[in-house]
């Protein structure tokens, strides 16, 4: 396994906090960032989704559809559709620009814990608390899915999808990659319910944060221990975890307020930054530059390597 | 510049109109589509291409006649000076514009050209005749020329001379003048004009002449006179509906009164049989088409009941002589005359017919014989296939008829599927022979083994009760028809019954059951007698008869209905009263192994399943990925069918038992009390529980204690409604909470915990959300309600480890304004349920608010408002929600409940920090207890 180098990290980490985003739609439930990182979504607790120019601070767009609090939320690879899933049990396909809702899938049974859409964003992809992964098509008018993925025994708590994988964590303590190339399952047992599993950039690794306070850094192929990464406290809240923009570092929600970073490689905690009282519910990395969003509370910090300087003096 | 203008206009030749030029911006007009165009005249009403008397109503000015004023009458003139000269009115006096038209009824743009026009002189002509008459040399010579000019006749009567007619004659064929001579029958009186042609009475003058034979003479120059007196009031020519005509179809024929009234109405009904030949048909004409009316166009037509159907057949024979059901002469005709080439090919045995089929006689169905009885019994008719022509043999056999010769051809014995795999036919779906061809190899072995079970069985059986009778029956003379018990079969050939055999129609009595089994058998085998020998010696006549005939129909029932029913039928997607289920083929299993290796971190081969999934053929499409199992439609993981009620295929998780660490017997409690055994385990539960028993267990005991019996009776009917963890683990949480009082008793907790408490809740509650969402108190609630949602959560799912409450910030006692959140939390567990992780809980939406200094008693009573308020609307939202009536009843029980929580939290806010450990209600502990997950930071 060759990863990258680790880059000398002390410029790297984004520990500067950039902006506030006081977002005004109760508690930031998830921060998304959208596919290029210039803009991010907030799912509330008061059922809307708002999407942002985070390093500014600017709201560009709510939008109210959900029926219940929006849980999480993803933007498409040409920025033009949302899709976002909520406590109504609805996943909701967005218009972005005109703010309506082009569809809504109903068919879950219990409260939609994450979604995401595939590559191309013809398909929606959403797991639930009623342990099922539903496979939602964007393309024709077929009110079921077209495939649901209901093997897990408890409820998936984090889908990521891939060009041709799809990865999902459950609380029953596994860890599933649903390979849609060669037609096979793969299950990894971790034992402790899953919060969130996420794909290394590289595509070689998933990193898996359970409940034990502990994240993983599994080989994707066989499923070995490539590192584990302790230090933070995880022991009862759906938190997110990912890795740096780099893959050198891997990045943790905390239940104490703080973001953990680790080296990748060494494993040892590099970062542990105070982001603010209380649980630090979700968090999103820039997908090429060190920027981090944090989401406590009811508001949303848009965090920078410390070398960074705001361009143009944007408020 | 004008003349220059104006010669160049000379230079240009324009044709038609000019289009009126485009104004700037203007977009050019679209021609108006076929549709909506529309004709007007030159008032600018809708034109109608025919006026009021060629069939419309729509006259005049806005349907009044001609003018806004109305109808004014012609005759009717104002002045003194002219009155009423012209008195006479035509019938153009009535007439719009319209029917003087061109294509009105009349026109008065066109006129016949001289040509055409008889006796009229060409004015040229005549100019020239007076001119030259001038000029004569003697005046008024022309006179003559006057005289003596031939009449110019128009052009209808020279084609008439010329065709040989002469004036003064009738126009028609010569005619003889011999048929006229005799004289109608003096006993019949002829009324009206409608005698032959010519035949008027005015003839009779001439009878006397002498008449060469072979003379024949023109017919007399006479326009016919209709001299039927009009004595209706129709209009003019109006012919109605003739009811004779229209139903017995005479039509043609006048209805002739004098003939028809001396056989009365009878000979009226009888009319019909003799006219079935002839066509029905409706002449005549009913009504006009209205103004309003759209179609107009066929309003003469006339309709003939001819045009319909009046009886459901294929096509009248013509003749009449044969009824619906008589045989088809005329299609099997048509048939046989077809040239019909096969071109397939041929089989042995078979040649192609050098010859088309002869077309079948019609033989006159036979006179019936005076005893017959018009009751039918039917024969059992069986279909001759291979498989039942055994059966059909011995039925027929045992009927009493003539065996037929099965051939000796190998033709004979080819059914029409085996016909069909000869001939390289791809067979049709829907009619496989049998319903067992439609099973799994697996279930044919299945079944296999099923009946030779069975057969076994029975032979024991019978072989008892045969030994019993042979042991009964030995002094007793043998039956006589010992032959007949050769059905001692060796159990193997039980295997070789029919399929038929597989409908167990006697399935409740074996020894029947056998016994139609071995029927079948000898029927294959083409035993004759195989009714009588199977039957069981030792029973009466009666019975056997009766057992025969069971048999005979039971084999016809079961046999030859397969192949017809099964294209009626498809095969059921599920099984539904099998005691076998789909479960996935591969389980995860083994779970105990993988903690370990978990435990060891072992990671890899240990704790990876691999399973063979299909992906939907769509998903792979929309992931742009092919399809990995082409030929598979699975999809899924692959399944395989286990017993239904297996507790195995639900036992998906790891029972506690797999876990390493040993169980108190406090943490089996939940398990004892979840009253739902079917719901999913979660995970939560057994790690919650190996997690914190130990250091709580006692505090979950004393918890339990104090809560008491009122809480133990609210209990079932909150863990009805929940279905996770209702009681237990609230009991848990309790525990938690009292966890730290006991220990430390806890100083008072600092004022930046109370200042987020109050600040997060106020603020949130009454300005900001208020300012954000515009002040709607929906808002509000929901704001408020996800505000709670994670205490609320944490107390459905794993209570946080002890040492998450030994956290510098937690071990404050619990704080009494917190309390009043409880009756809310308790609603919100009763409405839903939680699996997995949690959602964080949100206390400080607003930083802003936390830098102010808050007042604590100020901020209380916001607090407190706002829970009293929300909760009234709590208990408007809910009533407003529809739920079933044994919700409502759930739902009317707890509120009580919660009403008293509320009262108490009130009270209690004064006396909290009084309050010791011991002192609190146990309601009022799980109270806090909850809340507690609020305090943490």
């Amino acid at each position: 396994m060759a990863f990258p180098e680790p880059k000398p990290r002390g410029p790297e980490l984004p520990q500067k906090r950039l902006k506030t985003l006081d977002c005004g739609q109760g508690a930031v439930r998830a921060v998304r960032f959208n596919v290029d990182g210039n803009y991010c979504l907030t799912c509330g607790s008061d059922k809307t989704l708002k999407l942002w120019n985070p390093l500014r601070g600017t709201l560009l767009r709510t939008y109210s559809g959900h029926g219940y609090e929006v849980l999480d939320a993803a933007g498409s690879f040409d920025n033009s559709n949302l899709c976002s899933g909520g406590g109504d049990k609805a996943v909701v396909l967005w218009d972005v620009a005109s703010g309506q809702v082009v569809r809504k899938f109903r068919g879950h049974a219990g409260k939609v814990n994450t979604v995401q859409f595939n590559e191309e964003a013809t398909v929606i992809l959403s797991g639930s608390i009623d342990s099922s992964i539903r496979c939602w098509d964007c393309r024709s008018r077929r009110p079921e899915p077209v495939q649901t993925l209901d093997e897990a025994k408890d409820g998936i708590s984090s889908v990521k999808v891939s060009d041709h994988e799809v990865l999902a964590g459950s609380v029953d303590g596994r860890v599933r990659r649903y390979d849609l190339r060669m037609g096979q399952l793969f299950s990894d047992y971790v034992g402790s319910p899953i919060t969130c599993t996420c794909f290394s950039r590289d595509g070689q690794c998933t990193l898996v944060s359970s409940l034990d306070s502990t994240l993983r850094l599994l080989d994707k192929d066989t499923g070995e221990l490539l590192g584990e990464y302790t230090g933070h406290k995880n022991q009862e809240y759906k938190l997110d975890c990912c890795l740096s923009e780099r893959d050198t570092h891997v990045v943790s929600c905390s239940e104490d307020g703080k973001v953990f970073f680790w080296d990748l490689v060494e494993g040892s905690l590099a970062l542990a930054l105070p982001v603010g009282r209380g649980v630090v519910q979700s968090l999103a990395y820039h997908p090429t530059e060190p920027c981090l969003l944090t989401a406590v509370g009811g508001s949303v910090h848009c965090w920078r390597e410390e070398a960074y300087e705001t361009e143009g003096g944007a408020g | 510049m004008a003349a220059r203008h104006s010669d160049s206009d000379e230079d240009l030749v324009s044709y038609g109109t000019g289009l009126e030029p485009l104004e700037e911006g203007e977009r050019p007009k679209k021609p108006i589509p076929l549709q909506d165009q529309t004709v007007r005249d030159e008032k600018g009403r809708y034109k109608r291409f025919h006026g009021a008397f060629s069939g419309g109503f729509s006259a005049g000015y806005f349907n009044t006649v001609g003018s806004k004023e109305g109808w004014t009458p012609s005759t009717f003139v104002s002045s003194r000076q002219n009155r009423a000269d012209k008195s006479v009115l035509g019938p153009e006096d009535f007439m719009d514009e319209e029917d003087l038209s061109e294509f009105g009824i009349a026109p008065k743009a066109i006129v016949t050209t001289d040509d055409f026009a008889s006796k009229t002189k060409d004015r040229i002509r005549e100019k020239a005749r007076q001119l030259a008459a001038a000029t004569a040399p003697i005046p008024g010579a022309t006179l003559l020329d006057d005289f003596v000019t031939p009449a110019k006749l128009s052009v209808g009567f020279e084609l008439l001379r010329k065709m040989g007619w002469k004036e003064g004659q009738g126009v028609g064929p010569r005619v003889k003048r011999r048929p006229r001579r005799q004289k109608p029958d003096p006993g019949v009186k002829i009324y009206g004009c409608a005698l032959p042609p010519g035949g008027s009475e005015g003839s009779e003058d001439e009878d006397d002449d002498y008449l060469p034979d072979n003379v024949t003479f023109a017919p007399k120059d006479v326009t016919p006179v209709d001299f039927t007196p009009k004595d209706n009031v129709h209009g003019l020519a109006y012919k109605g509906l003739d009811p004779h005509q229209a139903l017995f179809g005479t039509s043609g024929e006048r209805f002739d009164l004098f003939s028809g009234a001396s056989e009365g109405a009878g000979s009226l009904l009888g009319d019909v049989g003799l006219s079935k030949g002839r066509k029905l048909g409706i002449s005549g004409q009913a009504f006009g088409v209205g103004a309003l009316e759209e179609e107009d166009d066929d309003i003469y037509a006339t309709e003939t009941l001819s045009k319909y159907d009046t009886v459901l057949k294929d096509e009248e024979p013509g003749d009449g002589l044969y009824g619906w059901t008589a045989p088809r002469q005329y299609k099997s005709q048509k048939e046989s005359e077809k040239d019909l080439r096969y071109v397939g090919k041929i089989l042995d045995g078979f040649s192609l017919a050098s010859k088309p089929l002869s077309s079948k006689k019609i033989y006159p169905p036979p006179q019936l014989p005076r005893d017959y009885r018009p009751v039918h019994y039917f024969r059992p008719v069986v279909a001759a296939s291979s498989e039942n022509a055994h059966l059909l043999q011995v039925l027929s056999e045992s009927a009493g008829k003539a065996a037929h010769d099965p051939g000796t051809h190998s033709r004979h014995q080819l059914n029409a599927s085996k016909r069909a795999e000869l001939l390289g036919e791809t067979p049709m779906k829907g009619s496989a022979t049998s319903v067992l061809e439609f099973l799994s190899q697996k279930d044919k072995e299945r079944i296999k083994e099923v009946k030779q079970a069975t057969d076994l069985k029975a032979a024991q059986l019978k072989a008892r009760s045969l030994a019993q009778s042979a042991l009964s029956s030995g002094p007793q003379p043998s039956p006589p028809d010992a032959g007949r018990s050769s059905w001692h079969l060796p159990p193997g050939a039980g295997a070789a019954t029919t399929r038929a055999s597989n409908f167990r129609p006697f399935a409740k009595d074996p020894e029947k059951q056998k016994r139609y089994e071995e029927f079948l058998v000898h029927m294959k085998q083409g035993q004759k007698d195989a009714l009588d020998r199977c039957l069981d010696p030792s029973m009466t006549e009666w019975e056997r008869g009766r057992e025969r005939d069971e048999f005979a129909r039971a084999a016809l029932l079961y046999a030859p209905s397969r192949s017809t029913l099964s294209s009626r039928f498809t095969h059921a997607k599920e099984e539904d009263d099998s005691d076998q289920v789909e479960v996935p083929r591969d389980q995860e299993n083994d779970v105990g192994d993988k903690q370990s290796a978990v435990k060891m971190k072992m990671f890899g081969k240990l704790t990876r399943d691999t399973f063979e999934w299909h992906p939907d053929k769509l998903l792979c499409k929309r992931f742009n990925v092919p399809d990995p199992y082409p030929d598979s439609t699975l999809v899924g993981l692959p399944r395989v069918k286990r017993d239904k009620y297996s507790v195995f295929n639900f036992l998906t998780l790891p029972e506690t038992a797999a876990l390493p660490t040993t169980q108190t017997q406090s943490e089996k409690v939940p398990q004892l009390q979840g009253p739902d055994k079917s719901r999913k385990p979660s995970r939560w539960d057994t790690s919650k529980q190996e997690k914190k028993e130990d250091s709580i267990s006692e505090f979950l005991s004393l918890a339990r204690s104090k809560v008491g019996p009122p809480k133990q009776e609210s209990s079932p009917l909150v863990s009805k409604e929940k279905e996770c963890m209702p009681e237990s683990l609230s009991d848990k949480v309790a525990s938690k909470g009292v966890d730290p009082q006991a220990e430390g008793g806890g100083g008072r907790p600092s004022m930046d915990l109370f200042k987020a408490i109050f600040a997060s809740s106020s603020d949130e509650k009454s300005s900001s959300s208020e300012d954000e969402q515009g002040g709607s108190e929906d808002d509000q609630e929901v704001t408020g309600e996800a505000d709670l949602q994670g205490p609320q959560e944490t107390d459905l799912g794993e209570p946080p480890p002890v040492a998450q409450a030994l956290e510098p910030a937690a071990p404050q006692e619990p704080a009494p304004p917190l309390a009043p959140s409880f009756p809310i939390q308790k609603m919100q567990i009763d409405e839903r349920e939680e699996f997995g992780p949690r959602l964080p809980p949100v206390f400080c939406p607003n930083a802003r608010q936390k830098l102010e200094e808050p007042q604590k008693e100020k901020h209380r009573k916001n607090k407190e408002k706002h829970k009293t308020k929300k909760e009234h609307k709590r208990k408007k939202e809910k009533k407003k929600k529809h739920r079933k009536h044994k919700h409502k009843s759930k739902q009317k029980n707890k509120k009580p409940e919660r009403s008293s929580s509320s009262e108490s939290s009130d009270s209690s806010d004064s006396q909290s920090d009084e309050e010791g450990a011991g002192d609190v209600s146990p309601g009022e502990l799980l109270r806090r207890l909850k809340c507690l997950p609020l305090r943490r930071q």
